[in-house]
């Protein structure tokens, strides 16, 4: 009875069932594949986490962010009222969120690879790239680099997958790969 | 002579100390409370997210779904937590609580602490969902009222390791702490820990809502929190289970195939507690691969090995004591012919089953630490969790709720129909839930969204038809859930206030929280609480085959379902 003190007084000296042995031994194994997986797709995987990161301010990071878009402004998203930004293929390309919105629109070539920044300029954010499904978190003060080869091409949203406050539904952002 | 502090109850023989048995009460009813507001919110939370309902406004959703969180993850759970720790270890081992009136001051502090939360919450500036992540601001209140409702927490477990201080001292019972007391004991040291961690990040955070502080490190905050956030899920595992344990043995005489493999994975909690809780950070900038991948895992996920131990070794010692009672025929009769009108059962086994195949299952995965790229942040996650601790956990807690009501309130439940259906109505609403948020999260629907369809947005994207309909359906099993969750507050309280009382003694007052009539303690000092009786020898043959094959079929969905995912992660942009 689990209710009970054990019936044994030493009962760290009893055998353990064979069935509970059994299955010990297979959830071990089990969890250590779970955990050799992660090194492993360091190794062989495309797809990881960055490893890069900086401390930064947020003027900083949207003077970094205000270069870019200056040199390569394309067009400007007429309802938006957003700066459409081609950067050079291979370079370092920016994207600040901030309450409500992710700035500028990229513009990037498929299978081409950026380094891509990624900072907020006030509360934590998520960026959220949809239809493929990358999700990061994006606090304030650090700045994330993520090496990115788009390998499709279209039309990629940004969505805010962190809490933001009440225009948190809002914030949407977009990325065009040629 | 001393007083007679002592009843026992005459239908399962427990005994019930005056003072214990009040302060029970008073955080079981407590907890209910906030499980009747908790639960209405999310059931606006939930129509809110199906687009074609989407009922409340966006500030009203977003406040809606801080008081969902907060009030169901952090305040039913932790007042009831209280309850199950005077229980496991005042009643259990037959002593009396040390220092009591600290046990109410404890339980004046959490209800203070919690009082002022929710009022922080009207006032409007403080939805900022229970994580309050730095730095969004919520009202100074709101960060004091958690600080005073941790402490009278953290009071509950140190009088929980005071009366089993006491019981030792006392001679109340004879051999080692039985099995369910010791589980309740991981979940107090564990809870301990975590209170520690709330006070590290929770009062810098109060100091710098009052402006005394001019800074919060984003990511110190979310390190330290989630210390707390994510041991507080450690404790409610070990309690959860530690009920596990209690029901099989209270409707079974269920004992455990082995003290030793059992007890040792309640250890494993402690030990391989994740500190810094890294599965919540892995998407976040500024920690390294390393440390991610050392701290989610411990390099061999030992907790997780101790919740699949006690996975195999509740259903085991239930159908080991099945067997024994003649249910010997092939794999499940002992299964089949479990007492599943029962919402005692009922309610404990289905809280496992989801736990296990679907909170577990998906939890690991989301915390492998690239496979959280596809995850972090997705309707995912409410998803994982609702099964965890929406079903494991709270479910759990109704069911034992089904027998304290006639053992401790002596009240005889009201309802019978109601109360047979009750576990599978919640249990089915929360699954259909659950299975659809996870869905739509795997499609990339974010999480705490007021609107997926971005209709007030100045650029334009569309999520799949199939995420929209699954939140649709979501929705309905959010509905079914609210409505099993509203049948079992109803039941229980109905039962206290309208239920037949069991003994004369038992009054309006001594339902909520008073002592019953004075007549009803007779007793000094119960007798010494004896060892197990020994099994019987000869039944080697009795053996948990058809647990054996359970486990199996839930090592082989993990597995399939852990390289499905590793398959997806594998389609999206390459990375790194
Ligand atoms: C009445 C039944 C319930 C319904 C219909 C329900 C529904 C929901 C939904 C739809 C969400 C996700 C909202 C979003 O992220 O946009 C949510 C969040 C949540 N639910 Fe529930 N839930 C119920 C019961 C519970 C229970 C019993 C618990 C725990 C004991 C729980 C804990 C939570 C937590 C912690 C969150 C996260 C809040 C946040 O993101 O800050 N829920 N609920
Ligand atoms: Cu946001
Ligand atoms: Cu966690």
């Amino acid at each position: 009875m689990s209710i009970l003190p054990p019936s044994q007084k030493i009962w760290w000296k009893e055998p353990i069932h064979g069935i509970e042995m059994m299955w010990i031994i297979l959830a071990l194994i089990w969890c250590l594949v779970l955990f050799l997986w992660m090194p492993y797709w360091h190794v062989y995987g495309k797809q990881n986490l960055s490893n890069e990161s900086y401390k930064t301010s947020p003027e900083q990071f949207e003077a970094k962010a205000n270069t870019m878009a200056k040199a390569y402004t394309v067009r400007t998203d007429a309802k938006s009222n957003t700066p459409v930004v081609h950067p050079p293929a291979g370079s370092d390309v920016y994207m600040l969120g901030r309450l409500w919105q992710w700035w500028p629109i990229l513009e990037l070539e498929k299978n081409k690879t950026y380094r891509l920044h990624l900072s907020s300029l006030d509360w934590q954010h998520g960026f959220s790239l949809q239809p493929t499904n990358i999700n990061l978190q994006i606090l304030p003060g650090y700045e994330t680099v993520v090496t990115i080869t788009p390998d499709q091409s279209g039309e990629f949203a940004v969505v805010c997958n962190e809490y933001c406050g009440v225009g948190h539904h809002t914030m949407l952002g977009k990325i065009y790969v040629k | 002579m001393a007083a007679k502090m002592f009843r026992q109850c005459p239908d399962s023989g427990l005994f019930f100390h005056k003072s214990a048995e009040s302060l029970m009460k008073a955080h079981a009813v407590l907890g209910v409370v906030y499980l009747l507001v908790g639960g209405f919110l999310g059931l606006l939370v939930a129509l809110t997210r199906m687009p074609s309902l989407h009922l409340l406004s966006a500030e009203d959703f977003y406040l809606a779904l801080s008081i969902h969180g907060t009030a169901i993850l952090i305040f039913w759970i932790i007042f009831f937590e209280m309850a199950v720790l005077y229980f496991a270890a005042s009643t259990l081992l037959r002593c009396r609580p040390a220092t009591p009136a600290f046990g109410w001051l404890g339980f004046l502090l959490m209800v203070i602490g919690s009082t002022l939360v929710m009022v922080a919450f009207f006032r409007g500036n403080s939805s900022v969902m229970f994580t309050s992540y730095v730095p969004m601001p919520a009202e100074p209140i709101f960060y004091l009222g958690l600080i005073l409702f941790a402490v009278g927490a953290l009071i509950g477990c140190f009088i929980f390791l005071g009366t089993l201080v006491i019981a030792k001292q006392e001679k109340t019972y004879d051999g080692s702490v039985p099995l369910v007391t010791f589980g309740a004991l991981t979940a107090a040291i564990i809870a301990i820990f975590t209170i520690a961690s709330g006070a590290v990040i929770l009062i810098p955070t109060w100091l710098w809502s009052l402006g005394f502080i001019n800074h919060i490190d984003p990511l110190m905050y979310r390190t330290v929190w989630w210390a707390l956030g994510h041991s507080s899920q450690q404790i409610n595992v070990a309690a959860h289970v530690s009920i596990w344990y209690a029901i099989a043995a209270i409707l079974f005489g269920a004992r455990p195939m082995s003290e030793k493999v059992s007890r040792t994975a309640f250890l494993l909690y402690i030990l391989f507690l994740q500190l810094a809780s890294a599965h919540h950070i892995l998407a976040d900038p500024g920690v390294s691969s390393t440390w991610k991948v050392f701290n989610t895992s411990y390099a061999m996920y030992l907790a997780v090995l101790a919740s699949m131990v006690h996975g195999l070794t509740v259903p085991g010692c239930i159908e080991v004591a099945q067997r024994k009672k003649g249910f010997n025929n092939g794999l499940f009769e002992w299964l089949k012919k479990a007492p599943w009108a029962n919402p005692v059962f009922s309610g404990m086994f289905i809280a496992m089953i989801i736990f296990g195949f679907i909170g577990g299952i998906t939890g690991v995965v989301m915390g492998t630490e690239q496979i959280n790229l596809i995850i972090h942040n997705t309707i995912f996650v409410p998803g994982h969790f609702h099964a965890t601790v929406a079903v494991g956990t709270t479910l759990t807690f109704m069911a034992i709720t089904y027998f304290l009501i006639p053992v401790l309130f002596r009240r005889e439940l009201i309802w019978p129909t109601a109360c047979k259906w009750q576990p599978y109505i919640f249990g089915g609403g929360m699954l259909i839930l659950s299975l659809f948020l996870l869905g739509a999260g795997t499609l990339g629907v974010p999480r705490r969204h007021w609107d997926i369809n971005f209709s007030d947005a100045l650029l334009q994207f569309q999520f799949a038809g199939t995420a929209i309909t699954m939140l649709g359906i979501a929705g309905f099993g959010g509905f079914l859930a609210a409505v099993g969750g509203a049948l079992f507050c109803l039941i229980a309280v109905g039962s206290l206030v309208f239920g037949k009382r069991l003994d004369p003694g038992a009054s309006l007052f001594s339902s909520f929280g008073f002592p019953m009539a004075s007549s009803c303690y007779n007793v000094e000092r119960p007798g010494k609480l004896g060892l197990a009786p020994v099994e019987q020898t000869g039944d080697g043959g009795v053996q948990a085959k058809g647990t054996f094959v359970l486990a199996l079929v839930f090592l082989a969905s993990f597995v399939v379902y852990f390289f499905i995912n590793a398959k997806y992660l594998s389609s999206i942009w390459p990375m790194g």
